[in-house]
C-alpha cells in the first residue's frame, strides 16, 4: 500500500471548526491531532515546552493555538485561530474557536467559514451551557456536518454507560434544533485514544476514529444548481468599458442571458464576461466566481441590486422575519433601527416585533420585550424600501444577513418569509403606453351634488374584531342620511372580482391590492367606500392609501386575539386551531396593526352602537361638507 | 473552479469590497512574493488597473535585487507608486529587542505615511499560516489612531459581512491573502507567471524563503532553482517559513508586540 500523500494539486481542502464549552479539551485535541499525524512545525513542540517551563507549569497543548501572550498567561482562548494540517486523504484548515462565553463573537467568526464542525463535550461534566449554545449556533451558521466528540473518557473509566448517557441527552437536544450529528466518538485527547489510533481501552466502541470521521466529511458543494444570484458589488469604468462586478453566490450565467435586477426590476442582456490575463474571454461563470459583466443596455445600477434570471428571481419585500443571534452590548428592542447587510445591500431596518426569544438552555421559547446580548430570537424587521432576498432555508447565501449598529456588527441571522407575501407581483407594472383619460365631470361637481366628499373608509383588524358588523351599520346610517355609500366586504368580493385568488400570502396581498384600487375608483366617483378586510400587511394598506390619494381613512377596529376568538362568528378560529386553515391571521400568520390610523375603534371596550357612533362622528368631521342641512 | 480559482475569487471579493467601502486606500508593496501576488490579484479585480497607490515603506536596507525589481515593475505594471522612508532606529521603542526594533522602524514609517496621505485603508498581504499571531487576524481589521491593533476586541465577521464602517481617526487594514498558504502563493505565482525577486531561487546552495531587511533576514540551505522545486521543497519541510526572520523569536511576545503596535 502506498502511504505517500497525494501531490497537492490533486488534493482537496476542508475547513473544520472545533467548538465546545471552555475547558472541555479543544486545544488538547488539536495538539494531539497535529502531533499524532506528524503535522507539527519543526521546533514548535520545543517552543511550547519552553513556554510552559517558563511559567512553571506542565506541558500544555493549548499553547499551539493560543498565540497571544494574554491567552497563555490567563489560560483562556480569546480569539479564533487557524492552523493547517494534512491526513493521508487531504488537507485541513483547523479552526479553533474560543469556548468562553465572553468571546462568542470570535467563536462565530471562526465557525462561519467552516464546512464541518467537531463539537467537544467533557465526559465528566457532560453537556454544559456552551455545548448547547454552540450546537444552536452551528445550525444557524449553516454547518450541517457535525461530529460530537466526548472527551476525557479516561476520567470516567472509559465507561460505555456514561458515553451512552451523554449521547442520548445531546442527541435529544440537537434533534430539537433539527441537527443530526454524523458521529459520536468517545476519546481521550490527552492520551490519543480514538484520535488517529483506535483505542484498546474502549473495545465497546465500533465507530470511526476522529481522523476517520474527518476524512468522511465532504467539502461544501458550491450551489451551482440553484437559481442565479449575483449581488452587485460595484460598477467600474476605468476605461471605455462599463463593468458590473460581483461574486456569483448561486447558480450560473452565460453570455446572452437576460438578467433581471432586483429590487429595481430592470433587465438587460449579458453582452460579455470580462476578465484580465486569461487566454480567452469566458462565455459562462458559476457560483463562487467573482466576475465582471458587460450589459447590452446602459442601465443605471447601484451596489446592492441582485442580478438573477427573470424566472426564479428573488423575493421582494419590505418586511421579513429573521432568526438572529444578538451580539450587541445593548439589548435589541422593538422600535430600534439598525443597518441591514444583505449580500452587498445596506439598508436601514426597524425592529417591528420580537416574536420569541429562545432559551438556549432548554430551547424553550418565551415572549420578551428585548433580546439580551448572546440571545437568540425571531424578530420582524421592516425596511422603508423593497429588499430582494430569499428564504434562508432554501438559499443559504441570499437568505442570511447581518445587522450593524454604529460602527459594529451586532447580529447575524437567517431570513424566514413564512406568512409574508412576495411583493414583487404587486409592484410590477406589466402594461405600458397607458394614458389616463380626463373625466367630463369635475370632482367638485360630484362633491357639491352629494353633499360630501368621496372617501375610502378602510377598516382593518383581526377576524372577529367587528369590522363587518360596524361597516354594515355605518353604511345603513349614512344611507338614511342621504350619503352615497357602499360596503366592499371580503366574502362578497371573493365571489366575483377576486374569485381566482386563494389564501396564500401572495394571493391575500393581491386581493387587497385590487380592493384598494376598486375603493379608490368609488371615492373618485364621489362615493364613500367602506371596506371590511383583515388586510394584515402594512405594505398592502399603504398601497391602498396611495391608490386613493388624499381620500383614504384607515380605521383600526381593534380587539385582541382572545376576544376575537371568544366571538368567532364564522367558527374560523376553531378551524384554525384544529389546523384546518393554514396561514390564519392572528393564529398562524402575522397581523401588522396600523402605526398611525386616522381612527381607532377599540371593540374590546366599546359596544357596537358606540363604535358606529364613533365612526359616524369621524365622517361628519372629515368627509361631510359643512352644510347644516346634512347634519343631524 | 479549482482550488487556486477559489482562493483568487475570495481575494478579488475582498479587494473589491475594500475599493468600494474605503475612501482613501493604498496597497503595501514589500516587493516580496506575497505582495506581488496581491498586486496581480488587484489587476484581476480591476481588469488590468490598480486603482490606488502601491506604497513601499522603505527601510533603505533591502537587498539590491529587490530595489531593481521594484523600479522595473512599478513601471511595467503601470503602478501609482509611492515610496516612503522609515525614520531612524533612535525613534523606535528602546525596550524592544534589537531585531524587533529594526522592524519597528517600518511601523513608524507606515504610521507617518498614513498620516501624510490621509489613508483610511491599507491593504496588506499577510497570511494566517505565516505566523501564529497573524492567524488571529480579520479580513478587515480596524486600527487605532496611531495604528494600534486591539486584538482583545476584534469585530465579528459573520460569513462575508465585514465591518467597514469606522470612527474618524482610525483606519482599516485589509488582508486579501489571509486564507492563502505559502505553497498556494508559489502555485499561483507559477500558474499566472508572476515575476518575483531572484533571491527566492537557490544560488550557491542557499536561498531566501522570506525577504525582509538584508541585515535581519537569513538564507537557508536549498537546491531549489525553479518554482516546482520550491513547491516540492515546501511540501517536504516542517521548518516554519519565517525561521530566517530573527525578530519573530527574540522574546516570547516580540512579534505580538510589534503587531499590536501596528506592524504589518
Amino acid at each position: 500500500m502506498s502511504s505517500k500523500p497525494k501531490p497537492r494539486a490533486a488534493r482537496e481542502q476542508l475547513r473544520i471548526v472545533i467548538v465546545g464549552h471552555v475547558d472541555h479539551g479543544k486545544s488538547t485535541l488539536v495538539g494531539r491531532l497535529f502531533h499524532d499525524t506528524g503535522s507539527l512545525p519543526e521546533g514548535k513542540y520545543e517552543a511550547i515546552k519552553a513556554m510552559c517551563e517558563r511559567r512553571g507549569m506542565p506541558f500544555e497543548w493549548a499553547f499551539l493555538m493560543d498565540s497571544f501572550q494574554s491567552e497563555r498567561d490567563q489560560g483562556i482562548t480569546i480569539d479564533t485561530s487557524q492552523i493547517w494540517f494534512k491526513t493521508q486523504k487531504r488537507d485541513y484548515v483547523i479552526i479553533d474557536a474560543p469556548g468562553h462565553r465572553e468571546f462568542i463573537k470570535n467563536m462565530i467568526t471562526g465557525a462561519s467559514s467552516a464546512e464541518a464542525a467537531m463539537l467537544l463535550i467533557d465526559a465528566g461534566h457532560g453537556i454544559q451551557q456552551q455545548s448547547r449554545l454552540h450546537g444552536f449556533l452551528l445550525n444557524l451558521l449553516g454547518i450541517r456536518q457535525v461530529a460530537v466528540v466526548v472527551n476525557k473518557m479516561d476520567l470516567v473509566d472509559y465507561s460505555a454507560h456514561r458515553f451512552a448517557e451523554i449521547r442520548q441527552q445531546y442527541t435529544h437536544y440537537l434533534g430539537g434544533l433539527g441537527v443530526t450529528p454524523d458521529y459520536f466518538i468517545p476519546i481521550s485527547a490527552r492520551d490519543g485514544d480514538n484520535m488517529v489510533e483506535r483505542s484498546t481501552r474502549m473495545d465497546w466502541y465500533q465507530g470511526p476514529t476522529v481522523v476517520e470521521a474527518l476524512d468522511s466529511f465532504h467539502p461544501t458543494t458550491r450551489p451551482t444548481d440553484q437559481p442565479l444570484r449575483l449581488p452587485i458589488q460595484d460598477v467600474y469604468k476605468f476605461d471605455d468599458r462599463r463593468i458590473v462586478v460581483g461574486r456569483i453566490e448561486s447558480g450560473r450565467l452565460s453570455v446572452g442571458d437576460r438578467l433581471m435586477f432586483s429590487p429595481s426590476n430592470k433587465t438587460a442582456r449579458v453582452s460579455s464576461i470580462e476578465s484580465w490575463s486569461t487566454p480567452t474571454k469566458p462565455l459562462e461563470a458559476q457560483a463562487g466566481q467573482s466576475v465582471g459583466v458587460m450589459l447590452d443596455e446602459q442601465l443605471f445600477l447601484e451596489r446592492g441590486e441582485i442580478a438573477s434570471h427573470e424566472t426564479d428571481a428573488p423575493i421582494e419585500t419590505n418586511v421579513f422575519r429573521g432568526r438572529l443571534f444578538w451580539l450587541g452590548h445593548e439589548a435589541l428592542k422593538v422600535g430600534d433601527s439598525y443597518e441591514l447587510k444583505l449580500m452587498t445591500r445596506s439598508a436601514p431596518v426597524t425592529v417591528q416585533k420580537i416574536e420569541r426569544v429562545f432559551d438556549a438552555e432548554d430551547l424553550s421559547e418565551k415572549a420578551a420585550v428585548d433580546v439580551p446580548r448572546h440571545g437568540v430570537a425571531d424578530v420582524i424587521l421592516r425596511s422603508r424600501g423593497l429588499l430582494a432576498l430569499d428564504e434562508g432555508r432554501d438559499m443559504a447565501r441570499s437568505g442570511r444577513f447581518a445587522l450593524s449598529d454604529g460602527h459594529n456588527i451586532v447580529a447575524g441571522g437567517v431570513v424566514s418569509m413564512e406568512g409574508y407575501p412576495d411583493q414583487r407581483e404587486l409592484v410590477t407594472v406589466k402594461g405600458r403606453n397607458i394614458k389616463r383619460v380626463a373625466h367630463g365631470v369635475a370632482i367638485d361637481a360630484r362633491t357639491a351634488r352629494n353633499g360630501h366628499m368621496g372617501g375610502v373608509l378602510w377598516f382593518t383588524g383581526l377576524s372577529g374584531a367587528g369590522k363587518s358588523t360596524i361597516a354594515m351599520a355605518v353604511e345603513q346610517a349614512l344611507f338614511v342620511r342621504g350619503y352615497q355609500t357602499y360596503v366592499l366586504d371580503g366574502d362578497n368580493v371573493r365571489h366575483g372580482l377576486n374569485s381566482n385568488l386563494g389564501f396564500s400570502p401572495e394571493d391575500r396581498a393581491e386581493n387587497i391590492r385590487r380592493i384598494g384600487e376598486v375603493a379608490a375608483l368609488f371615492a373618485d366617483a364621489g362615493m364613500i367606500a367602506i371596506t371590511a378586510f383583515i388586510s394584515p400587511y402594512r405594505a398592502d394598506r399603504q398601497r391602498a392609501r396611495e391608490a386613493a390619494k388624499g381620500a383614504f381613512h384607515e380605521i383600526y377596529v381593534e380587539a385582541d386575539v382572545a376576544t376575537c376568538e371568544s366571538r368567532d362568528p364564522k367558527g374560523l378560529y376553531k378551524k384554525a386551531r384544529a389546523g384546518e386553515i393554514a396561514e390564519f391571521t392572528g393564529v398562524s400568520a402575522p397581523y401588522e396593526p396600523p402605526e398611525a390610523a386616522e381612527l381607532v375603534v377599540d371593540t374590546n371596550k366599546l359596544s357596537v352602537a358606540d363604535s358606529v357612533r364613533k365612526v359616524l362622528d369621524y365622517i361628519e368631521r372629515h368627509i361631510a361638507l359643512k352644510d347644516p342641512a346634512k347634519s343631524r | 473552479m479549482d482550488y487556486l480559482d477559489q482562493l483568487e475569487s475570495q481575494s478579488v471579493y475582498v479587494l473589491r469590497e475594500a475599493f468600494n467601502r474605503i475612501e482613501k486606500l493604498a496597497m503595501l508593496w514589500s516587493l516580496g512574493k506575497d505582495s506581488n501576488v496581491m498586486i496581480w490579484l488587484a489587476r484581476k479585480a480591476f481588469f488590468g488597473h490598480v486603482p490606488f497607490p502601491a506604497m513601499h515603506i522603505d527601510t533603505g536596507k533591502k537587498f539590491p535585487e529587490m530595489y531593481a525589481f521594484r523600479d522595473r515593475y512599478a513601471k511595467e505594471w503601470n503602478l501609482n507608486f509611492i515610496r516612503e522612508n522609515c525614520p531612524p532606529i533612535e525613534e523606535t521603542d528602546p525596550s524592544l529587542p534589537p531585531a524587533a526594533r529594526s522592524a519597528a522602524r517600518k511601523t513608524l514609517g507606515l504610521r507617518n505615511a498614513i498620516a501624510k496621505h490621509g489613508f483610511t485603508g491599507i491593504i496588506a498581504g499577510i497570511r494566517r499560516d505565516e505566523e501564529a499571531v497573524r492567524a488571529k487576524e480579520r479580513y478587515f481589521s480596524p486600527r487605532g489612531d496611531s495604528g494600534q491593533w486591539d486584538f482583545r476586541d476584534q469585530p465579528p465577521e459573520f460569513w462575508d459581512h465585514f465591518n467597514t464602517d469606522l470612527p474618524p481617526g482610525t483606519h482599516l487594514r485589509v488582508h486579501p491573502l489571509l486564507h492563502w498558504t505559502e505553497v498556494d502563493i508559489w502555485r499561483y505565482t507559477e500558474r499566472e507567471k508572476i515575476p518575483c525577486v531572484p533571491l527566492y531561487f537557490a544560488k550557491d546552495g542557499k536561498r531566501y524563503r522570506s525577504l525582509g531587511d538584508a541585515d535581519i533576514t537569513n538564507p537557508f540551505n536549498s537546491t531549489a532553482t525553479t518554482i516546482p522545486e520550491i513547491i516540492a521543497e515546501l511540501e517536504a519541510t516542517r521548518t516554519p517559513e519565517r525561521a530566517g526572520r530573527a525578530m519573530d523569536r527574540e522574546t516570547e511576545d516580540a512579534f505580538e508586540r510589534l503587531r499590536a503596535d501596528g506592524y504589518m
